[in-house]
């Protein structure tokens, strides 16, 4: 049930690679550094317990899904953010929250209609079952 | 109405191998919540997606390999249709769907997990979908959104606050 990305008349594709990169804390954490500027790989190896080739992975797959570019210095190579997959990202994603969100407010409001139905219904069974015990 | 604070709260996550997984609370028991999921007169009075949109066709056909078709009409005559089919149904429980768009904007289609957890006359549902993405990873389409060119970082630090775990 994705109809509201539709509603939304976003081409939904390519976040799959956005949600997937970002999908890991460490990535997370590696962007909300790159906010703040440009920075190497040993830069962003050293907060996290970890060597640079597990940072490297990790920013090959920042890369592949846009969220990153890395500068041509061969030596240092810099990472630096690309805000526009994540904005996409953000935007689908509050969409896609606010059109459920609408949905499910009017489920809330069917399912109190039905319980408060299944009530009566209820009630009105006791009473026939005690008219039946009466004529008997 | 006794309604618990986790109650009306949608979280949505998202993974890469699961696609999208969104989770709500309601205060109903689940019975009800499955009814009011797959008895068309039932549907069509919530599922209509944003203002402006209801829901005017939603046939569906209870059974595996049973299909359903849903189509919504705006009020500016715009269309839209979608249907698939029944894969696993435990009734109660659990609804395994295909889905397919008659304008595809994804290549492919999708399968959609529906799981109802009932606790205390509250019922958790959970969504999973699961994106056929094969052609998608070769990554198509870039929507050409001027919105998100002018993208503030105040934007992406929401966004990297958002529980995408």
């Amino acid at each position: 049930m994705s109809y509201e990305m539709q509603f939304a008349g976003l081409q939904g594709q390519h976040l799959d690679a956005t949600f997937a990169a970002l999908a890991d804390p460490t990535r997370r954490a590696i962007l909300a550094r790159l906010v703040t500027g440009e920075a190497s790989v040993a830069e962003l190896a050293e907060p996290f317990a970890m060597s640079q080739p597990a940072i490297s992975k990790h920013l090959k797959v920042l890369e592949r899904a846009g969220l990153i570019s890395r500068g041509r210095d061969a030596q240092r190579r810099p990472c630096k953010l690309e805000a526009l997959p994540l904005a996409e990202a953000n935007e689908w994603l509050e969409r896609y929250r606010e059109c459920w969100e609408q949905n499910f407010q009017r489920l809330d409001a069917l399912l109190e209609e039905m319980k408060a139905e299944g009530e009566r219904t209820t009630s009105l069974k006791t009473r026939q079952k005690r008219r039946v015990h009466k004529r008997q | 109405m006794t309604m618990t604070k986790e109650v009306g709260k949608l979280k949505i996550a998202a993974s890469g191998d699961r696609g999208i997984v969104m989770t709500r609370e309601f205060n109903a028991p689940r019975k009800l919540v499955f009814d009011a999921w797959t008895k068309p007169e039932l549907l069509k009075r919530w599922l209509a997606g944003p203002v402006g949109w209801t829901m005017t066709v939603c046939v569906i056909n209870l059974e595996i390999g049973g299909s359903y078709r849903y189509e919504w009409k705006h009020e500016n005559g715009q269309e839209m249709g979608m249907g698939g089919i029944y894969r696993e149904i435990v009734p109660n429980e659990r609804l395994v769907v295909t889905e397919e768009f008659d304008a595809a904007w994804y290549p492919g289609g999708a399968v959609t997990t529906t799981t109802l957890a009932e606790k205390n006359g509250v019922t958790t549902v959970e969504t999973t979908v699961v994106y056929d993405s094969t052609e998608a990873r070769d990554g198509v389409l870039r929507s050409p959104m001027e919105t998100g060119v002018a993208a503030s970082y105040d934007r992406l630090e929401k966004l990297l606050d958002t529980n995408f775990a």
